[in-house]
């Protein structure tokens, strides 16, 4: 089997593609970093690449919201070609402000008569923040989860609080075990996950969501960041894993194609 | 959502892809959250409204909005409100056409109507990116602005004031309008009617000369007007205005740094030393020592000549270095400043060889304490608080957004910052061996990228020369900038892929001065015609001139050979990054100033650059007068604990959380030692290293060392102190010694004194006896002079705060092997703990002294030699993987260092200083209080080159055989019990548990 490709989506304010290609490249696969203006001017690129990644930074400054206008530009421009490479069985990862554009372009959720069912906005301290937190998954349907139950990675964002429009999309989503990933406590229990366990006030904790087919997927948290051994805020006192937690999830994606 | 008053210009079924309107309307959108969501503006004011006492029934609602001019529609709006402007599910908007009264209707009691607007020509890069966005999506936008909205409950007159004008609004860069809004158009600036300007200095008066340097900011001494005037004469022709500028940009202090390379004749108790050129005579001169005594293994490539110092990092890397202030920009618009202070920086590395790609970070600042008394404030000065918050936004929005980690800082506070807040940025950056020279070609073309050019920052060289008062937010505010993180971001992209395609021959930053900096620099030794105006600008309007020395952000020239333009114009244009040829290096050895056909400035390269008359400057310094042991009570165990507490809460020790968090310190994937390290992962780490490189293991280490108190002593000792921690803090997580480089940053007070000069001088002289020694050498620096701020009290006389001397010393060490880092984190109970090195009397300056409100006392000195052996054996230690943790001994000394440690580790400690001999002769072994002044040194003296380190019982032979004959003295055990107890003397003088001691130092800035 060939090495899967890996387009790594670029904008201006893009700032996580080079360590993001370098984990999926670790992971096994082949990235290459594509800018917006290229792909745009080229859609139908996309059907060399069996990964599309949307790494994290501040598109086009976060001006308006987190990921709003990159979302847009995506939707207006790009929206059949990604449905296409989506419906052909291909995978999409949005990490940070890739997620915070998935969700807004309705790409990874769907817009429906009331518009789009949820959005990341604010956190509750009103503050960027970089810190390091637990989450449990719900691998029942996410393809990058695959055999993964917890992970400790670090979140850097300003805005990253999940907010349904309501509680019967929560539920819905809930239901469908698209709720994939979730911050939680040390021990993985989920009881009374509070600041900073949960970073950002996010309802129901959660941390990341796929689609219904779970081959697409977007979460806060940067497992770019936690591949290496020292990359672990402790690694000095409690000695060297054999890998980080994100590499596993790099690892699911490039598998997904492997197997 | 309110619906649009009726416009008879506008038919509202119009969209704009089927016929665009003729007339030009101005829409308001206000966004609103939603009921249920936090309106985090209002909660924002409200906060700071209680900083300032305003009274409590104040109530806020606020509102984020747009300004949008173009032929649009109603039907246009609803489009662009719902897809773009307002966020999905927690937000609401209401928009109308501006003046409508929908849109100023009061909202419950609330009745006042206050908009904040961003002044005309104030980058808002919200709005730019919201204008291109709407573009994107097929509007026929012209012109979009932010505003923010507040509606507000009635208050007092006074409480009003303060209100509009230190919560709201900043009228350096903003403005207030009470009411509705009521707006024509947006305004785009006016059209420029060209005309040359000569200034003839012939028979000037010298009262006339020096009216024309203050009136035209030049900030240009009388014998360089006399120089000025001279050398036009010679040429037989007045100068023109933007001669006079270029000049005024080149010989500035910001630029040419002529005090401190200068002729100085300095006196003091050794005797005198007459300086040529002060800088190039101590510091530069020990590098170019340690150089050639390193002769071969020399590992300095480019120093104190680019815009970074340049050392190897590895076989295929070097790494570039640089530190800047932006304190007067600061102290005026506390987040601009940083935020342009921390993109400049970038922008000195990206110009530093070919170009480094900024990897790193580290920011310090000093302020007066955020706990300041409003009404103790100097006339027309901003609160330190409001300082502080807005400049670590100011960072953390640029660095955060530009993708390079913030990984080292400190914050030091003292009261004479209060009128002239310090602001330090520095970035590091990796560079490949063969891009670390670069070199202007003959007829290159001369290309600007990046922003285009307004109004900002003009005078901002001339400016940062001069000294701050009251009102210079009134007469500088063409000095205030704002960054767009997002274009540098952009220009960064392109520029290290034009780098790697050898697109360019040179490439340098636009910074103070601006294009006439920059030029004038790239082309001194060619010459260089400028074509002023097809340079790509904000608004119409400006006059050549004031595009010339413009410092607008985010703009960078190269030198382009001809053959690789269309290249490199592709590159940009494939990028979306505005790329203009904007003149051509012509070898004509002049300066050729051109608007179109006429000639507006042409001056020999000689003159610009060695055109300046020297300045020759005294400097004295006279030593302070040693002091004796300050009277203080004799101390028990539980006030011995008590300063403890006091020392960890002390605003310099206390955490810095609320800001590290606020900073991303892991972005590009390199993280190794984060900022803050333990068991709960906030304990306070000594330096932080990453990878640069991800598929090495060679780690880069970033610290720094401050300490302005000493300088009150004495200034040598404070900056061989400096040095000392810097290089101590980067020799704790285990970077190797010998590969320490470090910058100097000198922030003085008015140097025309000679005794502000030499205390300054006196301090340079220390750099340069202890890094020779050390053979640690200085790689590049900067300085900032007459850093003080002038007013008049409230009984008419004229009073001026100077700052501390202070002198920043930034390390960047590195790691062999990254498996080998330390943390300061207690790991084990049952290992044991040690000092190295020695202790002495060293509690003048300390924060033992801060604490107990005493002064006097001896400052912490360095023992060269000392020092050098220890850094090299403990490096060897833990080389060998002998030292389980290392933290060096800096403020609060022994007793600060263990308690850190100890709460960092979630481990207890229990030790004496039995072993710990103190270099001090009481004069009097009875007496108590010298006594008792022992035991203060012993737990809290800050003398130099010490560490506590924590060894496992099966190492400690190996780590004292490893230690050789450096001191090693120890103290005792870590344990499991979460306390700390410490004996002096067979006496527990310090006894607590751990939480008392980390919710001290944990609380003094745990901001909300």
């Amino acid at each position: 089997m060939p090495q899967p490709n890996v387009l790594i989506l670029r904008a201006p304010g893009t700032n996580c593609d080079q360590e993001t290609g370098y984990a999926f490249d670790l992971a096994g696969g082949n990235s290459s970093f594509v800018h917006i203006n290229q792909l745009i001017e080229a859609p139908e690129m996309v059907r060399d690449y069996q990964i599309l990644c949307l790494p994290g930074g501040f598109s086009y400054g976060d001006d308006i919201a987190a990921g709003r206008i990159l979302a847009s530009q995506m939707q207006s421009r790009l929206a059949d070609v990604l449905a296409e490479f989506h419906s052909s069985g291909k995978l999409i990862l949005g990490i940070c402000n890739g997620f915070q554009i998935l969700i807004k372009s309705g790409f990874l959720l769907p817009s429906d008569d009331q518009g789009l069912p949820a959005t990341l906005t604010w956190n509750d301290s009103g503050r960027f923040v970089d810190c390091w937190v637990n989450l449990k998954t719900d691998n029942e349907k996410c393809v990058f989860l695959n055999n993964i139950d917890q992970m400790y990675l670090p979140i850097a964002h300003a805005e990253g609080k999940f907010v349904p429009r309501n509680e019967q999309v929560l539920n819905q989503l809930k239901g469908n075990h698209q709720l994939a990933l979730s911050y939680c406590l040390a021990n993985g229990s989920d009881d009374d996950v509070v600041y900073p366990h949960n970073p950002n006030g996010s309802t129901a904790n959660v941390a990341g969501v796929c689609d219904t087919t779970g081959r697409i997927f977007g979460l806060m948290p940067h497992p770019e960041r936690f591949i290496d051994p020292t990359h672990h805020p402790r690694w000095t006192r409690e000695g060297n894993s054999a890998a980080g937690d994100g590499l596993a999830l790099f690892q699911n994606a490039i598998n997904f194609f492997n197997n | 959502m309110v619906d649009s008053v009726t416009n008879t210009t506008t038919s509202s079924d119009e969209s704009p892809t089927t016929q665009g309107q003729e007339t030009t309307t101005l829409w308001q959108v206000d966004i609103f959250p939603v009921a249920g969501q936090p309106n985090r503006l209002s909660a924002e004011v409200l906060d700071n409204a209680r900083d300032l006492r305003v009274d409590e029934s104040l109530e806020v609602i606020a509102a984020r909005g747009f300004l949008i001019q173009g032929p649009l529609t109603h039907q246009d709006l609803a489009r662009l409100t719902s897809e773009l402007l307002v966020e999905p599910v927690v937000e609401r908007c209401e928009f109308a056409l501006v003046g409508s009264d929908s849109l100023s209707q009061p909202i419950g009691n609330l009745t006042n109507l206050l908009n904040v607007l961003p002044l005309p020509g104030v980058t808002d890069p919200q709005a730019e990116s919201a204008l291109m966005a709407m573009r994107h999506l097929g509007f026929p936008v012209d012109v979009v602005r932010t505003f923010k909205k507040f509606w507000t409950s009635s208050l007092s007159e006074s409480d009003q004031n303060l209100l509009h004008s230190k919560i709201l609004c900043n009228d350096s860069i903003e403005m207030i309008v009470v009411g509705k809004l009521e707006l024509d158009e947006l305004q785009l600036g006016q059209k420029y009617e060209f005309s040359k300007q000569d200034i003839p200095l012939t028979d000037l008066s010298d009262e006339a000369l020096m009216k024309i340097s203050q009136d035209w900011t030049l900030s240009l001494s009388l014998i360089e007007m006399h120089t000025i005037r001279d050398h036009f004469e010679k040429l037989g022709r007045a100068p023109t205005d933007i001669e006079l500028e270029s000049i005024a940009q080149t010989w500035s202090e910001h630029c040419s740094h002529k005090t401190l390379a200068g002729r100085i004749s300095y006196r003091d108790e050794n005797g005198e030393r007459q300086f040529e050129n002060m800088l190039k005579e101590t510091i530069f001169s020990a590098t170019m020592q340690i150089r050639s005594d390193l002769g071969e293994s020399d590992w300095c490539v480019s120093v104190f000549k680019d815009n970074a110092g340049i050392v190897e990092f590895d076989d295929s890397y070097n790494i570039a270095f640089k530190v800047e202030t932006h304190n007067r920009p600061s102290a005026l618009e506390p987040y601009g400043g940083a935020n342009t202070g921390i993109g400049g920086v970038i922008r000195d590395t990206l110009g530093t060889g070919l170009g480094a790609k900024p990897i790193c970070n580290t920011d310090v600042f000093c302020f007066a304490s955020p706990d300041t008394p409003f009404e103790e404030l100097p006339p027309g000065v901003m609160h330190p608080r409001r300082i502080m918050k807005g400049v670590v936004s100011g960072v953390r929005d640029y660095g955060n957004r530009m993708g390079i980690p913030t990984v080292n800082g400190a914050v030091f506070f003292d009261e004479r910052y209060v009128g002239n807040p310090l602001v330090f940025c520095g970035n590091v950056g990796l560079i490949p061996k063969e891009k670390s020279f670069k070199e202007v070609q003959p007829n290159d073309l001369i290309v600007s990228i990046g922003g285009k050019t307004g109004r900002d920052g003009i005078h901002g060289a001339t400016f940062s020369s001069a000294e701050l008062t009251e009102s210079s937010d009134i007469t500088s505010g063409g000095a205030v900038q704002i960054g767009n993180a997002i274009t540098e971001k952009m220009l960064m992209d392109v520029l290290l892929i034009a780098r790697d395609r050898e697109l360019y021959s040179s490439v340098t930053d636009c910074g103070a001065g601006g294009y006439s900096s920059a030029v004038g620099e790239m082309g001194e030794e060619i010459g260089a015609e400028v074509w002023l105006d097809r340079v790509p600008l904000k608004y119409d309007g400006l006059s050549y001139t004031e595009i010339w020395i413009s410092e607008a952000q985010e703009r960078m020239v190269f030198a382009i050979p001809e053959s690789n333009w269309e290249q490199f114009e592709s590159l940009c244009a494939s990028e979306s990054v505005e790329a203009t040829v904007i003149g051509q290096f012509k070898p004509t050895g002049q300066l050729v100033l051109k608007f179109g056909d006429e000639t507006v400035g042409d001056v020999s390269m000689s003159m610009l650059h060695d055109g300046r008359p020297p300045i020759i400057r005294e400097a004295t310094y006279q030593p302070v007068p040693a002091s004796d042991i300050p009277s203080f009570e004799f101390k028990t165990t539980a006030q011995w604990t008590t300063d403890l507490c006091k020392i960890l809460a002390s605003p310099n020790v206390a955490s810095k959380h609320w800001i590290i968090r606020q900073y991303d310190h892991e972005v590009q994937g390199g993280s190794v030692i984060k900022p803050l390290v333990g068991i709960q992962n906030d304990g306070p780490g000594d330096a932080a290293v990453v990878r640069p490189v991800l598929e090495s293991r060679r780690g880069l280490a970033v610290s720094c060392g401050m300490n302005p108190l000493y300088g009150d002593l004495d200034t040598y000792h404070m900056a061989t102190s400096a040095i000392d921690e810097a290089i101590r803090n980067c020799v704790s997580v285990g970077a190797d010694p010998t590969r320490i480089a470090i910058l100097d940053n000198f922030c003085w007070g008015y140097t025309d004194r000679p005794e502000t000069l030499g205390s300054l001088v006196r301090a340079a002289i220390a750099c340069q006896d202890l890094s020779v020694v050390l053979q640690t050498p200085f790689i590049s620096g900067k300085d900032s002079l007459h850093n003080e701020f002038s007013y008049t009290d409230e009984a008419g006389s004229r009073q001026t705060i100077s700052i501390p001397s202070t002198l920043l010393i930034s390390a960047m060490g590195q790691v062999p092997d990254v498996a080998n880092c330390v943390t300061m984190d207690l790991k084990e109970a049952g290992n044991v703990l040690f000092q190295i090195g020695v202790t002495g009397d060293h509690l003048g300056g300390s924060h033992w002294n801060l604490v107990n409100h005493l002064s006097g006392g001896k400052v912490p000195t360095v023992v060269p030699e000392r020092a050098k052996q220890t850094f090299i054996q403990l490096h060897k230690a833990i080389q060998k993987g002998l030292v389980r943790s290392c933290h060096d001994m800096s403020e609060g000394g022994l007793a600060v260092a263990v308690a850190e440690m100890a709460f960092a580790g979630g481990l207890g400690a229990k030790i004496t200083t039995n072993e710990v001999g103190i270099e001090i002769i009481p004069s009097d072994p009875d007496s108590q209080i010298e006594l008792s002044y022992a035991t203060a040194a012993l737990l809290f003296a800050e003398s130099n080159t010490r560490f506590v380190v924590e060894i496992a019982p099966e190492n400690v032979e190996p780590f004292k055989a490893a230690m050789g004959d450096i001191d090693v003295q120890e103290l005792g055990t870590v344990i499991s019990e979460p306390n700390l107890t410490i004996e002096v003397a067979s006496n527990t003088v310090i006894q607590s548990d751990l939480m008392t001691l980390k919710n001290a130092w944990l609380g003094t800035l745990d901001w909300k």
